[in-house]
C-alpha cells in the first residue's frame, strides 16, 4: 500500500536522493580514513585525502645521487638521475636551493655556485656537472612536480611491525575469544531457568538481571581491580576474561531468556513427560534451538569486548605483551597526534576485524538488537 | 607469543568444559543423593526441583554479584573514605564534588550530551529508516548507515579527529571541515578547542555512531504497524508525510522511548570519545573522564567512586523504568 502513496516519481526521487546523501554523510568519514592509510605523509600532508584519485602538484626534495656513482665526461664530473624515482609525473619547476625551490623551469640549468650547474627535464631526470669532483653529501634538488595518483602500503608494514599494532593484534584476540565464549555458557544455563524452570524469586531474580542491564562499568572498575590485586589476579588476562564475562552477563541472560521463553511449550514439555531431566532438554533440545540467540550475543560481546578501551585500560598493564589494539591507539594519539599516515593504518587495522564480522554477521546482530530493545 | 596463543586457547578449553564439567557432575550428584525412584521418590523428585535452579543459576548468579552488585557497595563505601581508601572522612569528597569547576562543567556537558545525542540520533535514525523502507536498496543503504555501530569509540575518535584536523595559514587544509569551510570562503577553526561549541564536535561521533542502530530498531517498528491504520489513511487521502508523521510515529512511539533510553544510557557512559579527542581540556570534560582522571592520574578513590556514584545515580531513574516496564510484561 506504501506504494500507492509513493507512486508520484518526483517523490520518489527525492526520497533516493535523501538516502543517497544520508549515506554518503554516514560513509565518508571512515572512507576518508582509509585513502589516508594508503598514502605517505607527504601527500597526506600536502593534500586532502579527496585529491588523492586525482594527479597533484607536490613540492619535492632529493638528494642527488651519492658521490660514489659521478661520471667523468669531457673533463666535467657529472651526477645524473631521476628525482621522481621513475614515477611518471612532470616536473614545472625546479630549483638549487630551499629559498628559491621554484626559481628554474624544466630544460633550464640552474647555477649552484663555484661552477656546479643543474639541470633538470621534465620527466625528471636530472644533470649536475661541476668541474671538480664531487665529495661528501651531494647536493639537494628542489622539484615542483605534478604526480599522478599512487597508494602505498608501507603504513601499515610500519604500524603492524614497529609500531606493534601485530602484536596487540593477537593480544586483543587473546582478550576477546575467551571473553566471548565463556559468558555464553553461563548465561545459556541461567537463561533456561529463569525461562522454563518453576522456583520461588524467579520473577526478582528476573527483574534484577534488567536493573544489572544498565549498571556503569565506572562504578565497578576500582572496586573489582582492589579485589583482583587481593587475591593475586593482579593486572592480567585471567581478570578481564572474569571482568568481560560479568559485564557481558546481564546482556546474555536477558538477551538468551527472552529468546528461550518464546520457544514452544509443547517440545519442553513433551521432553518432560518422556523422562527427560532438565540437564537433557537443555543440553539436547533448548541450546540447539536457540543457536540464533547465541550468535547474535556472541556477536555482540565480540564487537564490544574487542572495541572495549576501558576495561583493558583498567584490568591490563600496558606492556608489550598486554596492550589490545584500543589500547595502542590511545597511545599513538597521544605521541603522534599529527603523523597521520600511521595513525590512520593503525586505526584502520584495529575496525578491519569488527567490520568483517559486521558485514558478516549483520543478519544476527539486528536480531540480536531487536530482541533486545523491542520489548 | 607462542605462549600466549597457547594460554588462551587452554583458558577457552578449561573454561567450557570446566562450565559442561560443573552442570553436569552438580545435576548428576543432584540425582545421586536425591534419586528419583524408591520409597522416598516423590518426596525427592519434589526436593531436587527445587534445588536444580539454583544448579543453574549459580555461577551467574555469584558472578553478577561479585562484578556488579558487590561494586556498587564498595563505591559508597570507597566514596566516604580518603584518596587510600583507608582513613573515613565523612562527606568530604561529596562537599568536594559541588566545589570543584570541573565537576560542574561535566555535569553541564552531560546534561547537554544526554539533550542532544539521543534526540539526534533518534531523529535521524527515524529518519534513515523511514526513508530506506521505501527504496529498492534500502538494505544496502541501511547496511553502511549501520555500519560504525562496528567500529570502536577510539578507531571513530580518530577517524572524527582527522575530520576536525587543522593546518596553519599558508598550508592545505587537509581536515575535511576545514577544506569545506575554506571553499565555502570562510576561515578554517581549530574545532576542537572553541568552547561550548567544541562539546558538539564531541556529540557529533557518538551521534555518527548511534543513529544506525536507533535506524535499525525503528525500521522494525516502522514494519510492524499494522496495514490497516495505513490503508485507511490512504483511501481518506493524506498525503506520505501526513501518514509519517500522524499515523506511524504515534503507534511507535514506545520503541522510540526504548531507543532514547538505552542511548541516554550509553551518552552518561561514554568516555573513550572525550578521553581521545580532547581529554577534557577546553571545557568538554564528561563524567566518565573525571572519573577515569581520578583514579589514574588523581589516584584518588574516593573521588573517582564518588564520581562514579553520580553516574550511577543518574542512570537510576531509567533502570527503574526498565524494571516496571520488564513486570509488566511478564504478567
Amino acid at each position: 500500500m506504501d506504494n500507492i502513496a509513493g507512486t508520484r516519481s518526483r517523490l520518489v526521487w527525492a526520497v533516493n536522493l535523501s538516502v543517497v546523501a544520508l549515506v554518503v554523510l554516514w560513509t565518508i568519514p571512515t572512507f576518508g580514513l582509509l585513502v589516508s592509510s594508503v598514502r605517505n605523509a607527504d601527500q597526506i600532508a600536502s593534500s586532502g585525502w579527496w585529491q588523492a584519485l586525482f594527479p597533484a602538484t607536490q613540492n619535492l626534495i632529493v638528494r642527488a645521487a651519492p658521490a660514489e656513482s659521478q661520471s667523468e665526461e669531457a673533463g666535467k664530473f657529472v651526477l645524473a638521475g631521476n628525482a621522481l624515482e621513475g614515477s611518471s609525473g612532470t616536473v614545472s619547476a625546479f630549483g638549487a636551493s630551499s629559498r628559491e625551490p621554484t626559481a628554474f623551469a624544466p630544460g633550464d640549468v640552474a647555477d649552484f655556485g663555484s661552477g656546479q650547474t643543474l639541470s633538470v627535464a621534465a620527466d625528471g631526470s636530472y644533470r649536475i656537472e661541476s668541474p671538480t669532483r664531487f665529495e661528501g653529501r651531494s647536493p639537494r634538488i628542489f622539484v615542483t612536480a605534478r604526480m599522478p595518483p599512487s597508494f602505498t602500503s608501507s603504513n601499515y608494514a610500519k604500524v603492524i611491525g614497529a609500531e606493534g599494532l601485530g602484536r596487540a593484534f593477537l593480544n586483543t584476540m587473546t582478550v576477546t575469544i575467551p571473553a566471548t565464549v565463556i559468558p555464553i555458557l553461563i548465561a545459556a544455563f541461567a537463561a533456561y531457568a529463569l525461562a522454563w524452570m518453576e522456583f520461588p524469586g524467579r520473577a526478582l531474580l528476573i527483574a534484577a538481571v534488567v536493573g544489572l542491564l544498565v549498571v556503569p562499568l565506572q562504578m565497578a572498575l576500582i572496586p573489582l581491580l582492589k579485589l583482583h590485586n587481593a587475591i593475586g589476579i593482579g593486572k592480567d588476562y585471567l581478570g578481564i576474561w572474569l571482568a568481560h564475562t560479568g559485564f557481558g552477563l546481564p546482556m546474555a541472560i536477558y538477551l538468551l531468556r527472552n529468546y528461550m521463553v518464546g520457544l514452544p511449550r509443547e517440545i519442553i514439555e513433551s521432553a518432560r513427560v518422556d523422562g527427560a531431566t532438565d540437564f537433557q532438554i537443555f543440553l539436547k533440545i533448548i541450546l540447539p534451538l536457540s543457536f540464533p540467540a547465541l550468535a547474535s550475543f556472541a556477536i555482540f560481546q565480540f564487537l564490544w569486548t574487542w572495541n572495549d578501551l576501558l576495561v583493558a585500560t583498567v584490568f591490563l598493564g600496558n606492556t608489550e605483551s598486554q596492550l589490545v589494539m584500543t589500547g595502542v591507539l590511545r597511545e599513538l594519539l597521544g605521541s603522534k597526534g599529527g603523523e597521520w599516515e600511521i595513525l590512520a593504518a593503525s586505526a584502520f587495522l584495529s575496525i578491519l576485524v569488527p567490520l568483517i564480522v559486521f558485514f558478516a554477521m549483520q543478519k544476527y546482530l539486528v536480531r540480536g538488537l531487536l530482541a533486545g530493545s523491542v520489548k | 607469543m607462542f605462549e600466549q596463543l597457547m594460554m588462551a586457547g587452554s583458558t577457552i578449553v578449561v573454561g567450557v568444559f570446566g562450565c559442561v564439567a560443573y552442570f553436569f557432575a552438580s545435576n548428576l550428584i543432584l540425582d545421586r543423593l536425591l534419586p528419583a525412584r524408591g520409597p522416598n521418590a516423590g518426596a525427592n523428585i519434589n526436593r531436587a526441583n527445587a534445588v536444580r535452579p539454583w544448579l543453574f543459576l549459580a555461577p551467574a548468579v555469584i558472578l553478577l554479584g561479585l562484578y556488579l552488585v558487590y561494586p556498587v557497595f564498595v563505591s559508597i563505601w570507597l566514596s566516604l573514605h580518603d584518596s587510600g581508601g583507608d582513613r573515613f572522612v565523612g562527606l568530604a569528597n561529596y562537599s568536594w564534588l559541588f566545589q570543584d569547576g570541573k565537576f560542574r562543567e561535566s555535569m553541564r556537558n552531560n546534561l547537554l550530551w544526554l539533550l542532544v545525542v539521543p534526540a539526534a540520533s533518534t531523529f535521524f535514525g527515524l529518519i534513515a529508516a523511514a526513508l530506506t523502507d521505501r527504496i529498492r536498496w534500502g538494505n544496502f543503504a541501511k547496511s553502511l548507515i549501520f555500519m560504525p555501530m562496528a567500529i570502536s569509540f577510539i578507531g571513530a575518535s580518530v577517524i572524527w579527529k582527522f575530520i576536525y584536523d587543522f593546518r596553519g595559514e599558508g598550508q592545505a587544509q587537509i581536515g575535511l571541515l576545514n577544506a569545506i569551510v575554506e571553499t565555502l570562503g570562510g576561515t578554517p577553526q581549530t574545532w576542537l578547542t572553541l568552547d561550548i561549541a567544541n562539546n558538539f564536535f564531541l556529540m557529533m561521533v557518538l551521534i555518527w555512531i548511534q543513529t544506525g542502530f536507533a535506524m535499525v530498531i525503528l525500521s522494525a517498528a516502522l514494519r510492524g504497524i499494522p496495514e490497516e491504520t495505513i490503508e485507511a489513511a490512504i483511501l481518506d487521502g493524506a498525503s506520505p508525510l501526513q501518514i509519517f508523521l500522524k499515523i506511524k510515529v504515534p503507534q511507535i512511539w514506545g520503541t522510540i522511548a526504548v531507543v532514547w533510553t538505552t542511548i541516554t544510557i550509553l551518552v552518561l557512559k561514554v568516555f573513550d570519545i572525550v578521553l581521545a579527542m580532547t581529554n577534557g581540556q577546553w571545557g568538554t570534560q564528561v563524567l566518565a573522564n573525571l572519573m577515569f582522571d581520578w583514579m589514574f592520574r588523581g589516584n584518588d578513590s574516593g573521588r573517582a567512586s564518588t564520581v562514579a556514584l553520580v553516574i550511577m545515580l543518574l542512570v537510576t531513574p531509567i533502570m527503574i523504568w526498565n524494571i516496571r516496564n520488564a513486570r509488566k510484561e511478564m504478567r
